[in-house]
């Protein structure tokens, strides 16, 4: 039916002037319509042979409806019979069967669709990243995005499903080649470094912290032990990070979903820089409930294993306050990068020898510079302050460690 | 024990904690921690590997002494003699 | 004493906006076809011959290039001339003058010559004008460096862009989507000028963000309100300035729901929703969590019959089918 008026929305059939089996010429009038306003005449724009009428003579259709067939020379057979037909079934797949198959022309003509490379899995460039920090193996989780394509929510599922390693760099599994292993190692510190300096708007707060009392009380405890029982300053540190985060809360925990989560539960994470470079995080768990010499001991076992890549998935997840100590490399203060989705990183720096005041008198003593870099919308300098006050109070008083 | 198979001991211990390194490319006469990337937990957990190879203790005071594969050595093969001594 | 706040349409605030101007600045006047006697062609100018004069309110013969190069003229002597264009189809008639003199004279004089010309133009389709009366040319002036183009698809855009644009040195160019002007709805009593550059967020949302300007804005905000019967949260932003765009806005809100339907009434191939989306692939890949999505007039000349015409414009329920696929529910 076609529009014969501007504000003209349906149209009635007065007339068929053509039957079906008729030849029609381009320009013939083929029916009479009555628009409300006037009868008019409609031709037909196309030479061909009307094949079936879809409206009856007195039926009204709104604009646009189909009402006639008409098959042209070029156009091709239709695969199935028209939806409403008056003619019957038998001549009809006779006469189709003599037309040249020739299949119609698109409307649209589309670009042929890259295929996706064999061994890239079709993912979303946000699943990527996500599958990236979150440890996920693409090729095992399946797409429910646009074209199949793997979205964020799959591979946060596939996570979730226990299939990977949730929050931390990648712990390998079995024994991958030393250069496989540091390239992915990399790209995984990469991404994760983007991620917190995109995501986490950083402050920073030092303090230097007197380690006179503290070394003078690990050289005693030392003397007694044999040397697979010494433990190093580094122990200490550990201990009084998770004291201090007891003390101060709003440190240990996630930031998730626009909120800070506290955990009810301190597990220090601890940087581990690897031998060919790179990093792992492995979390010492209920850091706050074990004995100094109890942490040395897991201390040492978990950056041996780090080292030597044999750490388990369980180890590099959970921690909820990290600390990391780049002293005997001879940085003097470290500043690192909070590792998501936690809100604090305290640094170490080297305990060296310097001029201090103490009893009203200048002397020398082993100090170090200790540094938190915290996650700002979690937590405010004064917090953060707090957190430096209680780690050095901590420090200062070794023996209740 | 002799002292090439003191020094060869050792070595084994270091390639326990740095597995990369060409042990047997070190200058036994330069401090160990300029030619490897070892930090304290490396250092360690080396003499604590040293400690299992060779049944030595190593007092903490006497770690400034020991910043050689050389000096390292001597001070082993020392303490061994001594405490086969006492035995 | 100014009501709290008013009831008017499209026409009425741009018509307000235009009043203001002469009121306030003796330099400004408007010239056009059929804007003095006649009222605008879209009534837009109506009653403002009375109130101003025929020096004031000039009607101009039919003939673009040379009432477009007069305004051009007349900015470089040091009025404030605001030239209407009936509409964007029209403008091609002027295209050199636009392009090569207001668009270039600041650049070719090394600074010495500023073009403060603001030029006004009805644009898109939807009214069964049919094929050379439906253009939505934005994209193309957009794509001029030495142009300001804005598209105020709101009351408040409306009343308040052209201020900002007679105060800017340079040519501005205001594109009046016609739909727009019989719409009514309301406006602070007080309403003024408001600022030419930035992108407005006229809806938030974390499922899907759908970009538009113009006259596809309202159509935006209708698939918003589809999809969020269906549970889904959509985000709408106003683009309002189309060049230069507010790249921050757009990459931002892309952050923030990782899925994009841009919406724009020109045909897609080389139409501002390539760009927008060039700067999102480029930009914020990494935030995309499926591929960017356009709807955008079908390619073809814009027909005349009514269903056709519909078929052909990009429509609130083709940006909701658009957006409705990128979130993953089908049907």
């Amino acid at each position: 039916m076609p529009s014969l008026g501007a504000d003209m929305d349906r149209g009635k059939i007065l007339e068929w002037r053509k039957r079906p089996g008729d030849e029609i010429a381009r320009g013939e009038i083929v029916v009479l319509v009555d628009t409300d306003k006037a009868e008019i005449e409609v031709e037909s724009f196309v030479a061909g042979v009307l094949e079936s009428i879809l409206v009856a003579v007195g039926e009204t259709v709104p604009v646009g409806t189909p009402i006639a067939r008409i098959r042209t020379a070029e156009r091709a057979a239709r695969a199935g019979p028209p939806a409403r037909t008056e003619l019957p079934a038998g001549p009809e797949p006779a006469t189709r069967a003599a037309e040249p198959a020739k299949p119609p022309p698109p409307l649209a003509p589309t670009a042929p669709r890259p295929r996706p490379s064999p061994g890239r899995p079709h993912a979303t460039p946000l699943a990527r990243r996500v599958a990236e920090e979150l440890g996920v193996d693409l090729g095992g989780v399946s797409g429910t995005g646009p074209d199949g394509a793997i979205t964020r929510e799959d591979v946060q599922a596939a996570a979730a499903k226990g299939r990977a390693t949730p929050s931390g760099p990648v712990a390998p599994a079995g024994a991958p080649p030393a250069r496989d292993r540091a390239a992915t190692m990399r790209s995984a510190i990469a991404a994760a470094m983007e991620r917190s300096n995109r995501e986490i708007p950083h402050y920073f707060l030092e303090t230097r912290i007197s380690l006179g009392p503290a070394l003078a009380w690990l050289a005693t405890l030392n003397a007694a032990r044999p040397i697979a029982e010494r433990v190093l300053p580094a122990a200490l540190f550990v201990k009084a990070v998770a004291v201090a985060a007891r003390a101060v809360p709003e440190l240990n925990g996630f930031w998730r979903d626009g909120a800070f989560v506290p955990a009810d539960t301190v597990h220090v994470g601890l940087i581990v820089s690897l031998r060919q470079g790179g990093l792992l995080a492995p979390a010492l768990r209920d850091t706050a409930e074990k004995t100094v010499p109890q942490l040395m001991s897991e201390l040492r076992d978990v950056v041996a294993r780090a080292r030597a890549g044999k750490l388990r998935s369980s180890e590099v997840s959970g921690a909820t306050i990290s600390l990391t100590n780049l002293g005997d490399q001879g940085a003097e203060r470290v500043f690192g990068v909070i590792m998501p989705p936690q809100v604090g990183l305290v640094g170490f720096g080297r305990v060296r020898e310097e001029p201090l005041a103490s009893g009203g008198l200048l002397g020398v003593g082993p100090v170090v510079d200790a540094t938190l870099t915290g996650d700002h919308r979690a937590s405010d300098g004064h917090v953060g302050g707090r957190f430096l006050a209680a780690l050095a109070r901590a420090l200062a008083a070794p023996e209740h460690l | 024990m002799t002292r090439d198979a003191l020094y060869a001991e050792i070595l084994a211990a270091l390639s326990e904690i740095a597995p990369e390194a060409d042990v047997a490319s070190l200058r036994g006469d330069l401090p160990l921690r300029d030619q490897l990337d070892l930090d304290s937990m490396d250092f360690l957990n080396f003499l604590v590997a040293v400690h299992q190879r060779t049944a030595v203790e190593i007092p903490e005071s006497d770690y400034g002494r020991l910043a050689t594969l050389d000096a390292l050595v001597a001070y082993v093969g020392a303490r061994a003699a001594k405490d086969r001594a006492q035995e | 004493m100014t009501p709290e706040r008013v009831k008017l349409s499209f026409r009425e605030a741009f018509r307000l906006g235009l009043r203001d101007a002469l009121l306030r600045d003796e330099r400004v006047f408007l010239m056009g076809e059929d804007v003095g006697r006649y009222g605008g062609s879209y009534a837009v100018s109506h009653g403002l011959l009375a109130e101003f004069g025929p020096e004031r309110i000039r009607d101009t013969p039919l003939s673009e290039s040379a009432f477009v190069g007069a305004g051009i003229g007349a900015a470089l002597g040091g009025l404030r001339p605001i030239v209407e264009i009936m509409t964007v189809n029209f403008s091609l008639l002027a295209l050199d003058q636009i392009l090569n003199s207001a668009a270039t004279l600041s650049h070719m004089s090394g600074g010495q010559l500023h073009v403060p010309l603001v030029i006004r133009m009805a644009t898109g389709a939807g009214r069964q004008l049919a094929a050379q009366h439906s253009h939505s040319l934005e994209g193309w002036y957009a794509h001029i460096p030495g142009l300001r183009v804005v598209a105020p698809a709101t009351l408040e855009d409306a009343r308040g862009m052209l201020a900002s644009a007679l105060a800017d040195p340079d040519p501005v160019l205001i594109f009046e989507h016609a739909r727009l002007y019989p719409i009514e709805g309301e406006l602070a009593g007080d309403a003024g000028a408001v600022p030419l550059g930035g992108a407005a967020l006229r809806r938030t949302g974390r499922d899907v963000s759908l970009i538009a300007y113009g006259g596809t804005l309202d159509r935006a905000l209708e698939a918003a309100a589809l999809l969020a019967a269906e549970g889904i949260e959509a985000e709408v932003l106003d683009l309002r300035s189309l060049r230069p765009l507010d790249e921050v806005a757009i990459l931002a809100t892309v952050a923030r729901t990782h899925r994009v339907v841009i919406a724009d009434e020109g045909w897609r191939s080389g139409s501002l929703s390539a760009e927008v989306a060039a700067r999102i692939a480029e930009h914020a890949l990494g935030e995309l969590d499926g591929p960017i999505r356009r709807v955008c007039s079908a390619e073809v000349p814009i027909p005349y019959p009514k269903h056709l015409e519909d078929a052909a414009l990009p429509q609130s329920a083709r940006i909701a089918a658009a957006a409705r696929e990128l979130v993953g529910r089908r049907g």
